[in-house]
């Protein structure tokens, strides 16, 4: 038998008790000690079904495997692409993964395919132990993005910034035409007309910044309007 | 340097007549002045404009006076790019940015004659105070020299003289008499830029980056162009030069309501 000690969404502090005994699970941002549940990190707690999470407020963005991410290309190796996916450390994306044909690696330069600069969509396709990431293109619609800006948000706020079923960033589009990329790492490719893409950019930097406040899809709509104008 | 490939965009916006961040071309971001910050300064200001902030910490000591000017005192401006605030910054020599912004900085304060430098004379041709101006950048995101020429008048205003033996010839800086140093104008730099043919005020990092040209326009409060100068490789016409100078007028004004 187990019981919760705080409740959900409240805010924890590291090495705070979250639950005892052993009907919970200990999820990411808690560990478990003994009986109980301990947090590790600061931000909320979330209870789904029996696991215990605690989700952080603020951070770089940890890779996970499978997840859509924006990057861009930092370095041009011999065999592959060093990218930047604003985490701890830059990613690494093999020629393997990135061209379908074969290349004679001793022959051609791939900075071809991608340059230091270039703007990619890309998935994760492996974090080892050692926390070395590996990315890969072999999927669709992983390709590189032409042209357009990134805008870099901290990547807990990813899922206000996409909104339910994708809410949010759909009113966006609608109002500024622009063509959105949100990658799970808090790179955002914004692409149209420069003054349509500051609006697109401040638009996000506003639900960055009150993402915590009720009714902001209300709020985000009203500057839509106004800036539209 | 430009981070990432916005290069393009600032520019088109600019043409435009927008700013990134949605301010107007003649706004600043917030200013905010913290006083007195160090215990050990005789007078110490830091100022945040945006997310750029400055340092600057005033001391006191004493000297010959140079023989040109024997009965006037003198001030030394130094700035310090700590490599943290930016990741243009490198450790080592004092690189040609700070010296400049050092220089500007004193000019201002000289030409203005915004310390009384007669009043700084302890005994003529024999000693002098010497008031050393330190500036120390903590964050770079643009716009240093407006943000330098403030901190260091702001910690002017709060600058008092230690206490002074003059038989023995030693200062004592754990004790301050009351009396401030003769600060009688504020001078305030503005700086205008120029970017696609457009003039605009206070740019981040980014935007001084791809900035043309700029103008710093020191002006103190009786509404005297005190000192001036140019940077960058684009040229300036007079019209744009004038209009600068009307900006810098008006902008100085309202910088030098942040001033308590």
């Amino acid at each position: 038998m187990g019981n919760l000690v705080v409740n959900e969404k409240n805010i924890v502090i590291p090495g705070e008790e979250i639950a005892n005994g052993m009907d919970f699970l200990p999820s990411f941002g808690t560990y478990r000690d003994g009986e109980s549940i301990i947090a590790n990190r600061l931000g909320l707690v979330s209870v789904r079904n029996r696991v215990i999470k605690v989700i952080a407020l603020n951070g770089v963005y940890m890779p996970q495997m499978e997840d859509l991410i924006i990057g861009i290309v930092k370095d041009v190796g011999f065999s592959g692409w060093t990218i930047d996916i604003g985490s701890v450390t830059y990613a690494n994306l093999p020629v393997g993964e990135a061209v379908r044909d074969k290349v004679e690696l001793l022959k051609s330069d791939i900075s071809k395919f991608y340059e230091i600069g270039d703007i990619i969509i890309t998935k994760v396709m492996n974090v080892t132990k050692s926390r070395i990431v590996q990315l890969s293109m072999r999927d669709h619609g992983l390709r590189k993005l032409q042209g357009g800006i990134i805008v870099k948000v901290v990547p807990q706020k990813i899922p206000r910034i996409i909104g339910k079923q994708g809410s949010m960033v759909g009113m966006i589009k609608e109002y500024t035409k622009c063509d959105i990329s949100v990658g799970q790492n808090g790179f955002i490719w914004i692409c149209g007309p420069a003054d349509k893409m500051n609006i697109t950019k401040r638009a996000i930097k506003l639900i960055e910044e009150k993402s915590h406040i009720s009714g902001l899809t209300d709020k985000v709509k009203e500057f839509l309007e106004s800036e539209s104008k | 340097m430009i981070r990432d490939n916005s290069k393009g965009y600032i520019l088109e916006l600019a043409k435009k007549g927008v700013r990134d961040d949605g301010r107007g071309l003649l706004n600043y971001r917030d200013i905010k002045i913290e006083y007195d910050i160090s215990n050990n300064a005789e007078g110490s200001a830091a100022v945040t404009i945006g997310k750029t902030r400055v340092v600057c910490g005033v001391k006191l000591s004493t000297g010959e006076p140079y023989p040109d000017k024997p009965d006037e005192g003198s001030i030394v401006v130094n700035a310090e790019f700590a490599p943290i605030s930016s990741p243009t910054f490198e450790p080592g020599a004092p690189g040609e940015e700070s010296i400049e912004l050092a220089r500007v900085v004193d000019r201002g304060i000289r030409e203005s004659r915004a310390v009384d430098f007669k009043k700084l004379c302890i005994k003529s041709g024999e000693k002098m105070w010497m008031v050393m101006i330190d500036l120390y950048i903590q964050n770079h995101d643009g716009n240093l020299i407006d943000a330098a020429a403030l901190a260091a008048i702001a910690a002017l205003t709060k600058a008092k003289f230690p206490k002074y033996d003059m038989e023995t010839d030693t200062i004592d800086y754990h004790e301050h008499k009351k009396d401030k140093l003769p600060l009688v104008r504020h001078p305030i730099a503005c700086t205008i830029h120029k970017m696609n043919g457009t003039l605009f005020v206070d740019p981040t990092f980014d935007e001084e980056a791809l900035s043309d040209a700029r103008l710093t326009v020191t002006v103190s409060e009786d509404g005297n162009i005190n000192a001036m100068q140019k940077g960058g490789q684009a040229g300036l016409s007079e019209d744009e030069i004038l209009k600068g100078v009307e900006i810098a007028l008006e902008k100085s004004n309202e910088i030098r309501k942040h001033l308590k």
